[in-house]
């Protein structure tokens, strides 16, 4: 088919093993790649007992999947995913950059990593040749060291072995840092030292498999497409649309971190414990005045360029470099924290990038963990000598540093927000599961619900297929722009969705046509093709395990918080109405085909051809 | 009446480069009609992180490459100045490569020539995408007659390191 490079590389890491198979049209037509594909591939291999696979198990499966977008629709991302160490399920985390470039001209759609390395590895492809190397050398370096070291020693590898090429333009390489290496559960698989595969956890899986990075050069041309007129000119009413938007250009999501708190309320202050600041030292253009030496960094045919680069040159926190940060990172690494100079947010978003962790979910699990310090459930004592008091960043520094390397209280947060609840309810004997703001094992993405003024409704993360992702929402009616079931065709044809903002709602699939002469109308993906992801991703995600399976019950919810008032601002007093909520997961239900437990339906599941599905659901109706 | 066309010149600020890699996708499907990274004739480099480094010909004022080509299949195109590489002459020796003070020129990845920066015959399309989405890494100005830009011609190692340091400061100077 158009658009793709027709093959998957398949490398067991515990036999050595490196294969290339292909999949049939009928299978990308229906499940495109990424996401999609993954969540195929994921059921057909492992759903049968997919209650017993350990993610952080030699059976577990991870994947680098592209789509027949990537490249071509502005913006290139890779999919990253697996049976998630968080969830459970599985989710689709995406991250930018050129690896999936690399690889669809290197002649693969995808890499599909199976078994685990007894010692670490790292793998290097260039076009046809796919090596697995000894990584003893940079196991246990940050993120900074990683990428400089292996983009060096992979130049000199090509400059060897190809040396009339002329000069050799870099791999993309994308790694683990030591969170991952130590299966923290909140850690990332990262390109660039900034960028990361958050959700999911997938670092954790990567670092349990042994694999500290893959770095791939393909030097052929992307695939032939259907229509490359058509994708040109389609790309120009993108991009000329894009640059008119100056302002998100300029300041990217970072111009959140002021705005999501004081106009929407709905930003995470203090473990949530409000959503509602007015910091105004916590202004974009105090970022941008004091720290930014790059203010628009992007990845392969972006026009938006929404990143910037972020230096400390002076003082303490000297050397810290991040990107921006972005508002998410703004928001977990420094409103949640009580956070609110931006030098402080700088360095603790360089501090988790150098550790591979994931911005989000370790900047959730540390307000809980303040929280607690807060409220006395955990003393100085039980954090080994920290004083984790709001806004005190070096104690949140030290306390991240312990979770990457699984050190004393560390080895309890390493294991994500939820998890650690759980342990800790059972050491401290007292309810602190109402402290953690999370869904389904994912911390909530700094976007409230109880304002009512953000994006996400009151379900979003409560049915959400991936819980608490940001990127990831239901929503009603479901073909909604804002719907999992739109979303998840940007992660399955993998491209970024912050170059469709403003963007008609039908160019994607016009620009899907164009590369591979598939026609797709919205109809048919939302209510067909994305609604049987959404089952398939739904069933593995209630199958669980082996650790913890969801109750929908119990679990198709919101965090206790969320149904507090907010304590203050514009929005004081307004929460989630539970009455509300129900009735409206009633009507989500209902919408998707699942019955009055959350479980997809029997017939839901046979009229998308999902038969098999249906059985193995069957131990759990 | 006779009027003298004044040739361009690429100038780059490497500061500004975002990284997008439209240049390289610009260039490789007006030359190539496909979007092909490796086949552009101007490559984005980035060692570090946040430091790319859009690396393409500067047209020597003496250049060397086409003295060193020992088949003659490098010559200086009259009106643009660019090099223009002869893919039926070129054996692909890398000669241009060595002469090159930035070792800018590469072999097309399944041809067997030298791509070397041709300036699209005067219409450089990866300054038109450049300018479109305003990060102005890449700008044309007038090329002057006795001026050095021989200098320009550097290696992607040697403008990394300095452009790190810039960016980054001292951390710059302890990455590389
Ligand atoms: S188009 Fe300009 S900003 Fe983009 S990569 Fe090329 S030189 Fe850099
Ligand atoms: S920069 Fe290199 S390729 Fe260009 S003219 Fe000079 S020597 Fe030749
Ligand atoms: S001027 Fe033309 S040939 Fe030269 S690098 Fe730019 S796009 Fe390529």
């Amino acid at each position: 088919m158009f658009g793709y490079a027709g093959k998957i590389l398949e490398v067991n890491l515990s036999t050595g093993k490196i294969s290339v198979l292909k999949f049939e049209d009928e299978i990308l037509k229906n499940y495109i790649g990424g996401r999609g594909l993954a969540v195929k591939i994921l059921w057909d291999r492992l759903g049968k007992h997919w209650e017993k696979i350990n993610p952080l198990g030699s059976e577990n499966i991870l994947l680098f999947l592209t789509g027949p977008l990537t490249g071509f629709f502005p913006g290139a991302r890779t999919c990253v995913s697996g049976k998630s160490p968080q969830s459970n399920g599985v989710v689709g985390s995406t991250i930018a950059g050129e690896f999936g470039v690399e690889l669809k001209c290197a002649g693969y759609d995808g890499i599909i990593v199976t078994g685990e390395a007894e010692k670490p590895v790292y793998l290097f492809i260039k076009d046809e040749d796919v090596e697995i190397r000894d990584a003893s050398h940079i196991w246990g370096k940050d993120a900074k060291q990683t990428v400089t070291l292996l983009t060096k020693e992979c130049r000199e590898l090509l400059e060897k072995r190809f040396p009339r090429y002329g000069t050799w333009k870099e791999p993309s390489i994308l790694y683990i840092g030591p969170a991952g290496e130590n299966k923290v559960r909140t850690a990332v698989v990262a390109a660039k030292w900034t960028h990361a595969a958050g959700y999911g956890g997938y670092g954790a899986v990567m670092g349990a498999k042994r694999l500290k990075a893959i770095a791939v050069k393909g030097t052929r041309a992307l695939p032939e497409v259907a229509d490359m007129e058509k994708v040109k000119q389609l790309t120009e009413v993108i991009t000329k649309k894009i640059y008119k938007k100056e302002l998100w250009r300029r300041w990217g999501t970072a111009s959140s971190g002021y705005d999501v708190g004081a106009k929407t309320s709905s930003e995470p202050v203090r473990n949530w414990q409000d959503e509602w600041h007015n910091q105004k030292s916590y202004g974009v253009d105090k970022f941008e005045n004091r720290f930014w030496v790059k203010h628009y960094w992007g990845d392969f045919g972006c026009p938006t360029t929404c990143m910037k680069i972020a230096v400390i040159k002076t003082g303490k926190f000297k050397g810290a470099i991040t990107d921006n940060p972005d508002y998410e990172l703004q928001a977990y690494l420094g409103t949640n924290l009580g956070i609110f100079t931006p030098e402080e947010n700088v360095f603790l978003a360089s501090l988790i990038d150098d550790l591979g962790l994931c911005g989000i979910q370790t900047g959730n699990v540390l307000g809980f963990a303040a929280e607690l310090y807060q409220r006395k459930i955990l003393k100085k004592e039980d954090l080994d000598g920290l004083e984790l008091e709001w806004g005190n960043a070096e104690a949140f520094a030290a306390l991240t540093k312990k979770i990457a390397y699984r050190e004393g209280i560390g080895k309890i947060f390493a294991e994500g927000t939820y998890r650690a609840a759980l342990k800790i309810e059972k050491w401290k004997k007292t309810n602190v599961l109402k402290y953690a703001i999370q869904c389904k094992g994912i911390g909530i993405g700094a976007h409230g619900i109880r304002s009512g003024e953000d994006y996400p409704i009151n379900i979003s993360y409560a049915c959400s297929v991936q819980g608490g992702d940001h990127t990831s929402i239901a929503c009603l009616p479901i073909n909604d722009l804002r719907s999992e079931l739109l979303m998840v065709f940007h992660d399955s044809a993998v491209y970024c969705y912050f170059n469709t903002f403003g963007i008609p709602r039908n160019i994607k699939f016009e620009f899907y046509k164009a590369v591979t002469g598939v026609e797709l109308t919205e109809n048919d993906w939302v209510n067909v093709k994305a609604l049987r992801i959404l089952q398939l991703q739904r069933a593995m995600l209630l199958l669980g395990g082996p650790d913890k399976k969801w109750k929908p019950k119990e679990h198709d919810d919101n965090p206790p918080r969320f149904y507090e008032p907010l304590p203050s601002g514009p929005y004081k007093g307004k929460t989630v109405n539970r009455e509300n909520f129900e009735k409206d997961k009633k009507r989500y239900y209902e919408a998707v085909g699942w019955d009055e437990n959350g479980v997809p339906k029997s017939e839901t599941l046979k009229k998308l051809g999902l038969d098999d599905v249906d059985k193995v659901l069957e131990k759990i109706r | 009446m006779v009027s003298v066309e004044k040739r361009i010149w690429i100038a780059r600020d490497y500061s500004k480069c975002s990284g997008c890699r439209r240049c390289e996708i610009a260039c490789s499907l007006f030359h190539e009609g496909r979007i092909w990274p490796e086949a552009s004739r101007i490559r984005v480099f980035m060692l570090i992180p946040g430091v790319e480094v859009p690396h393409l010909c500067v047209q020597c004022e003496d250049y060397p490459c086409v003295e060193a080509c020992s088949v003659k299949a490098l010559s200086v195109n009259q009106k643009t100045g660019a090099v223009i590489v002869d893919k039926e002459k070129c054996t692909g020796c890398g000669l241009c490569i060595n002469a090159c003070p930035g070792k800018i020129p590469h072999i097309h990845p399944t041809e067997n020539y030298a791509l070397i920066c041709d300036l699209c015959g005067g219409n450089p399309q990866c300054v038109k995408v450049c300018q479109e989405g305003g990060w102005k890494a890449l700008t044309i100005v007038e090329r002057e007659e006795d001026y050095s830009y021989k200098v320009y011609a550097r290696t992607v190692e040697e403008i990394t390191k300095d452009l790190t340091v810039k960016l980054y400061g001292e951390k710059g100077e302890e990455l590389i």
